[in-house]
């Protein structure tokens, strides 16, 4: 499925495809990535100017909440941490119900994730596994959905959720998200290449409901996938924002929300919003140095898919 | 019930495109009939009570005069929150505002990606890490990101006035010149965005076959000619595509016009709304003037904005392969062998181009050009199946 899957077999080209080596080929290396050209090294200066690029702002928003207020209005800025991370991250616990805000996310992007993985895997399983009249056309039209812009869809959405009662309620943040197109898709490409049928098929034969037949046999086997899905959709949920400020108050918020009630302050207290702008990073920066293997090969997979 | 077994018996006894093995068509008779739709039921049960119901139901608020504050769906007006949108200058300065907020960040995002694909598809030592730096901007909540570029950016303490200081040149007020503060926030979206679409492109590299590389090498195009003549036009449906959804993101732009401002509690996008979009339009009038008629308009504009811009951009790619994935159910299968690489296929068509061009040089160049445009495709998704 990643990455690492897909080399090897590009790498290994049946040897009866493969044009016999052109002439001049002795200077050319073969290499184990298949349009892979030895790279020059011009590209590791710009690669590395990338990727300063790429992490000062990072850096900057763990840097300046370690700084106190008259640090950071010296003329030359500062540019190594100092020492005040602690007291200007108690600042931003006493401003904003920061606390909550915290918990909140964690629920949320919890629950949206277990959600998406649930219904993805089931529908992802159906979508290449099993055989029902419409398939093809039920599938087009989640493949469809993809491009339409339900955030444009806010103000009947708020609507709803004051019908149903759940505005300023966490639930109005899990549930519309709690199952995405994308997902769908990406569980049955998973599927259909992982899932062999005989398995399926000896599940049957001792007697698996179908339901049986999607827990024992083709969660286990959707496990790297499931992986892929659980943390891009974690990371999604708990950096969005547009929805969760409408839905939610600042009494019960998300960490995206309690951060544009920091931010909105009288003056813009930098080493606050920056400090609680750290915390609310944090959790997705561990996780994506944690996993970032299989984060940029989930994208990567979707890439070539899409 | 009993029909829908018969006709699913019927469906296995007809010929089908897609051959079905004997194991698949087995178990397709024993499957339950209406798990499957159980199974998808969920993601229809919820895109359509909270996706597509709300975008339709827009329109028809959009024809209201409804408050924010009534749960009364307000009075029927027909279409005057339409003519007074017209009539608005807020409005069409959101709309300048958008376009022009796209354009910057939309085309240099995808140059640039383009350009760090390119750099990035080699054997590169720590190809890891500079993929993963590469990415760490997307990780990052849009909250962070506008709040640590409104720091940089920031007219007394920024880095970025810092640095023009010390090299000699006046300071910037960023947030208060119309197109400073448009440039400032295309950064942010191109600081979040260029590495996540390079991915994508680096992804869509891979799947082209080595054969063309080396015809294009063989005549002698170097590597930034073979971007040109290989590369690209390959890559054709997947820039189109990336093109497409930072349009439609762009469309929708809303984080950072609202963050970047400072004033207190402000959703006018600057004090002469400078960089004001129409998301932040929609919002302000919805959600701080509660004027729910009115900024349903707004979003209904949009959608139909959307809608038109996607339309547009089908007709230039012309053709299945903007999604990819459409294309599938229709297909044969290559079961079972689930990760075949790209190649499998594409080789039969391009390996003879590769091969003839060892004799004729200068037709390598125009054949591995011309090949692309169909083979890569095809080979882009067979890579993912």
């Amino acid at each position: 499925m990643s990455l690492t899957t897909q080399r090897p077999a590009g790498s290994a080209p049946a040897p009866d495809e493969t044009p016999a080596p052109e002439p001049r080929g002795p200077r050319r290396r073969r290499t184990a990535d298949p349009n892979a050209q030895r790279p020059g090294f011009s590209r590791y200066p710009f690669l590395i100017i990338v990727l300063l690029v790429a992490v000062l702002p990072v850096y900057w928003t763990f840097m300046i909440p370690s700084r106190t207020n008259a640090d950071v209005a010296k003329v030359p800025p500062p540019f190594g941490p100092g020492g005040h991370l602690l007291e200007n991250i108690r600042r931003v616990f006493d401003t904003v119900a920061f606390g909550k805000a915290l918990a909140n996310s964690f629920i949320v992007a919890t629950s949206i994730t277990l959600c998406t993985l649930l219904f993805c895997s089931l529908a992802g399983f159906a979508f290449a596994k099993l055989r029902f009249r419409g398939r093809g056309a039920l599938l087009l039209i989640v493949i469809g959905t993809m491009m339409v812009p339900v955030q444009l869809g806010v103000i009947p959405l708020y609507i709803e959720m004051q019908k149903f009662g759940w505005t300023n309620h966490l639930i109005s943040v899990i549930v519309p998200t709690a199952v995405t197109a994308f997902g769908v898709v990406f569980m049955r490409q998973y599927a259909e290449q992982a899932i062999p049928d005989e398995l399926l098929e000896a599940g049957r034969m001792d007697g698996c409901s179908t339901l049986g037949l999607y827990w024992h046999v083709v969660l286990p086997g959707l496990r790297p996938a499931l992986a892929v899905l659980g943390l891009l959709t974690f990371m999604q949920a708990w950096n969005d924002f547009m929805w969760p400020l409408i839905a939610l108050s600042p009494q019960n918020p998300t960490v995206q929300v309690a951060l544009n009630t920091l931010a909105a302050g009288y003056y813009r207290d930098n080493t606050l919003v920056l400090a609680g702008t750290a915390i609310g990073t944090l959790p997705v920066i561990v996780v994506f140095v944690v996993f970032g293997r299989q984060i940029i090969s989930g994208i990567m997979e979707g890439a070539v898919k899409g | 019930m009993t029909t829908l077994a018969t006709s699913a018996s019927a469906t296995d006894a007809a010929p089908p495109r897609r051959r079905p093995s004997a194991a698949r068509s087995r178990i397709r008779r024993i499957t339950g009939v209406t798990a499957p739709y159980g199974f998808v039921a969920p993601f229809f049960v919820i895109f359509l009570v909270f996706g597509l119901f709300p975008i339709l139901y827009t329109f028809w608020v959009s024809l209201h005069d409804r408050s924010m504050l009534s749960t009364h769906s307000g009075d029927m007006v027909g279409f005057r929150n339409y003519t007074d949108l017209m009539k608005d200058a807020y409005f069409w300065n959101a709309v300048r505002n958008t376009f022009w907020l796209m354009l910057m960040c939309t085309v240099p995002q995808l140059v640039l990606a383009l350009v760090l694909a390119h750099v990035l598809n080699a054997r590169l030592r720590g190809r890891t890490l500079f993929r993963m730096g590469v990415l760490l901007p997307n990780v990052t909540s849009i909250v962070a990101v506008t709040l640590v570029f409104g720091q940089l950016f920031s007219f007394r303490y920024g880095l970025f006035n810092w640095a023009l200081d010390s090299v000699g040149l006046h300071r910037i007020n960023w947030q208060a010149g119309d197109w400073t503060s448009k440039l400032a926030i295309s950064s942010m979206v191109i600081w979040r965005w260029t590495g996540y679409n390079a991915l994508i492109y680096l992804a869509a590299m891979q799947a082209i076959p080595k054969e063309q590389f080396e015809a294009a090498a063989i005549d002698g195009a170097g590597t930034w000619r073979q971007l040109w003549h290989v590369t690209l036009p390959a890559l054709r449906p997947t820039i189109a595509f990336t093109g497409l959804v930072s349009i439609i993101g762009q469309v929708q732009l809303f984080t950072e016009p609202l963050l970047f401002e400072t004033t207190p509690g402000s959703v006018t996008g600057g004090t002469d709304r400078q960089f004001q979009t129409l998301a932040l339009f929609m919002y302000e009038e919805g959600f701080h003037l509660y004027h729910f008629g009115y900024a349903s308009a707004v979003a209904w504009l949009m959608f139909l904005l959307t809608v038109l811009l996607a339309a547009v951009a089908y007709l230039i790619t012309r053709g299945g392969s903007l999604i990819g994935g459409t294309r599938t159910p229709g297909r044969p299968r290559r079961w079972p062998q689930p990760r075949r690489p790209a190649g499998r296929r594409v080789p039969a068509a391009t390996s003879t181009p590769a091969a003839t061009s060892k004799s004729v040089p200068t037709s390598a160049a125009v054949a591995a050009s011309a090949e692309p445009a169909d083979g890569p495709a095809g080979g882009l998704q067979g890579g993912a199946r």
